[in-house]
């Protein structure tokens, strides 16, 4: 891909684990996770339901603990310390599968609840900066509407555009389109290879292959929580080293 | 042979068939979809036209003026033949002040409930219609009217008159305005409806409030020093050293400097709805808060926190208000130093608004369980911390889901203040519907007085049931 090649990766290290593991009870879900991130990069995680993708990058924002090891984001590293775990929230922007848009607030309040509370931005700058990101992700008419009253791939360019709304430095996407229609699937993409292509980090949870093959410098393959393999989409998707990733890849690119 | 269909244009939309739709549809879907459904529409049909038919001549032989029972049964014989039976309100116009203010509450301080009464409103206003400039308008309007109506009945002095007149017209003008300021009236009215109720220096509730003052100040100052939390608990501890030994001294010295005080009334000396009043709208206020801080508690990570929640929350909660009453009055007693002087009102509400507390926090409980973990998630994957997230994201839609529980609850605890007869307050059912029934004069009447006070309390409930229901329509946003 043409678009690919342009987009840069700085040497600078946006986010450090190393010898990462996690226990839920007695089940050990991730195990030994290394992995680095330079700024600037497109990572896709791929592998069956279980093999613990979700749970990782849900570690690297602690909305899950690990339980051994070092994750550093920004130069932040996350331990038992609120603050650090607040500061490390704010630079890094989450997308959920079901969107967790809410529900109580217009798209409007939505996209600038963080920042007013947050970041102490004045609300009418915040309002701005919501609608420029609105504007953005292309629906900047439904602002003062419900999510309630919007498509599901429109809410979730909404929650795009609310994460977007904290400037963050690294964005994560936690199977963003598996509960769109089909039809939906595309305009979420779009915006998400728009921000791509703009720079942006991003560690992408996700089944879209295609997306991968577009936009990724590297795809990450996972199976009971560890890391399998990983390479540049091209070798990845041609010239699968591991069998567990042929035996995945011939499943899902099979029909 | 299967045949292949295109279709070259899209079918517009049709209005339904008559059958479907109207009064005829309801009717044969609501009353007589079924012959048990059209058995029970026609068998509770007559019984409302039974009840209807028997107990009307009651009503419509009421008597409303006469000095005794019995010269109402002479009333009714007169007009409406020997053996008719006939309704006697006339108890009402001896027992009124009784009913509404307790019997010994002063007769010459009675405008004093009469204003906080009103005044209450003007307060509530805020609160239940935040913003609207309209409803807050026709409330604060209303207010007017009925404190220049009830304060002239009550025969108030001239001064409190104009002042509270002209109160009400300023906050009218301010609801003009900038209504979203009428909040801090709001604030203030608890210590302004103590010091009208009660009475004596009007130095003491000022300077007791003087002490959040002292709270939030010690806060701002050192919050910037030593962080949040420990700030508030050094502005605690300040505000508890104001409250214990500044207070009181502070409070004399500006009486005797500059003296305003309104005559002392005793809380035993209160009575009637002006006793359920204050303990419900008390409870109300201060349980909704408490119950959470209880309900996030029991949900807290913090295992002491959580312990002692939930051990507050299942002990109030398995013992009988009943029980807890008759502690608040007879059993504290013994374990206060004879000295202190508790007063008997203040423990009962105190008591209420922790039974009432224990319910909301259960109640929110459960909605708190039902908002979806995403919820959570959304708001910490923002960075919001603790406090915010649950003040903007979880309670707001927590709270949303159990209005009615809420209101339930509120509902309850306002009809259970009349259980603060066990414990020798004279509330309206039984407390004031005894001595009319001692009353040599309406000795043998029965069904009235309670007929009124049930009346009045329904008025109250069926008023919180109906802003429940409009509050829920109002907050609906998701469009389900």
């Amino acid at each position: 891909m043409a678009e690919a090649a342009k987009m840069q990766v700085s040497d600078e290290v946006a986010i450090q684990i190393t010898g990462m593991n996690k226990w839920y009870g007695q089940f050990h879900v991730l195990r030994d996770i290394n992995m680095t991130v330079q700024r600037g990069e497109r990572i896709v995680i791929c592998g069956p339901s279980g093999s613990g993708k979700s749970t990782l990058i849900r570690c690297i924002n602690r909305l899950e603990e690990h339980q051994q090891g070092q994750i550093i984001v920004d130069g932040t590293e996350l331990t038992n310390d609120l603050k650090n775990i607040d500061k490390v929230r704010s630079e890094v922007g989450m997308v959920f599968q079901h969107f967790n848009l809410f529900p109580h607030l217009t798209i409007l309040e939505n996209c600038t609840l963080a920042p007013i509370w947050v970041r102490k931005v004045p609300k009418k700058e915040a309002e701005e900066t919501a609608m420029h990101f609105l504007t953005k992700v292309k629906i900047p008419e439904q602002a003062h509407k419900y999510p309630g009253q919007l498509s599901g791939g429109q809410q979730q360019r909404v929650a795009i555009a609310r994460s977007l709304c904290m400037k963050p430095r690294i964005m994560l996407f936690d199977e963003p389109t598996s509960a769109l229609d089909p039809e939906m699937i595309k305009e979420v993409l779009d915006t998400m290879i728009q921000l791509a292509e703009e720079g942006m980090t991003m560690l992408c949870v996700t089944h879209e292959m295609g997306f991968a093959q577009a936009v990724a410098n590297r795809v990450i393959f996972m199976d009971q929580g560890q890391i399998v393999e990983q390479n540049e989409p091209k070798e990845f998707f041609n010239n699968p080293k591991s069998d567990r990733t042929k035996l995945f890849l011939s499943q899902i690119l099979g029909h | 042979m299967a045949q292949g269909f295109t279709r070259t244009e899209m079918l517009p939309a049709m209005p339904p068939p008559v059958s479907e739709s109207g009064t005829l549809k309801w009717l044969r879907e609501n009353l007589f979809s079924g012959w048990l459904n059209s058995t029970l529409t026609a068998a509770a049909t007559l019984f409302i036209a039974f009840v209807a038919w028997n107990s009307f001549p009651w009503f419509w032989h009421s008597v409303w003026n006469a000095g005794s029972l019995n010269e109402c049964r002479q009333i009714v014989t007169a007009s409406a033949g020997e053996g008719a039976t006939g309704a006697c309100w006339a108890f009402l116009r001896p027992w009124w002040g009784a009913f509404i203010f307790g019997h010994q509450y002063p007769v010459d301080e009675r405008w004093r409930p009469v204003l906080a009464f009103g005044l209450l409103f003007a307060a509530l206003a805020p609160v239940l219609f935040a913003g609207q400039k309209r409803n807050l308008t026709i409330i604060l309007a209303v207010v007017a009217a009925f404190l220049v109506l009830t304060l002239y009945l009550a025969s108030a002095p001239s001064l409190a008159f104009a002042l509270a007149i002209l109160g009400v017209l300023a906050l009218l003008a301010l609801a003009q305005v900038q209504p979203g300021k009428l909040l801090w009236f709001t604030l203030a009215f608890p210590a302004l409806c103590f010091w009208l109720l009660w009475g004596g220096s009007i130095w003491t509730p000022i300077v007791a409030v003087a002490g959040f003052g002292v709270l939030y100040l010690v806060f701002r100052l050192a919050s910037p020093v030593i962080g949040l939390a420990p700030a508030a608990g050094a502005g605690f501890v300040a505000a508890v050293l104001w409250w214990m030994f500044v207070d009181a001294p502070v409070a004399d010295a500006l009486q005797s400097a500059i003296p305003i005080q309104l005559l002392w009334i005793a809380s035993d000396k209160f009575g009637g709805f002006l006793l359920s009043i204050v303990i419900g709208v008390t409870g109300i206020t201060f349980s909704l808060p408490l119950g959470i801080l209880l309900a996030l508690g029991r949900q807290s990570d913090m295992p002491i926190v959580k312990m002692l929640c939930v051990i507050f929350i299942e002990t109030i909660r398995g013992v009988p208000l009943i029980t807890l009453l008759f502690v608040a009055a007879f059993v504290l007693g013994f374990f206060l130093p004879p000295q202190a002087n508790f007063d008997l009102l203040l423990r009962v509400l105190i008591l209420v608004t922790f039974f009432a507390a224990a319910y909301l926090a259960e109640v929110l409980r459960g909605a708190l369980a039902a908002l979806p973990r995403g919820q959570y998630e959304a708001a910490d994957a923002l960075g919001l911390d603790y406090w915010r997230a649950q003040r903007l994201v979880i309670l707001p839609q927590a709270l949303k889901i159990s209005i009615p529980g809420i209101v339930s609850t509120f509902i309850g605890l306002f009809k259970d203040t009349t259980l603060v007869v066990i414990v020798a307050l004279y509330e309206p059912l039984k407390g004031i519907t005894h001595l009319v029934r001692q009353d040599i004069n309406w000795k043998g009447i029965y069904w009235e007085p309670y007929i009124f006070v049930g009346a009045i309390f329904f008025i109250f409930c069926f008023s919180m049931s109906r802003y429940s229901k409009y509050l829920e329509d109002k907050l609906k946003t998701d469009h389900r």
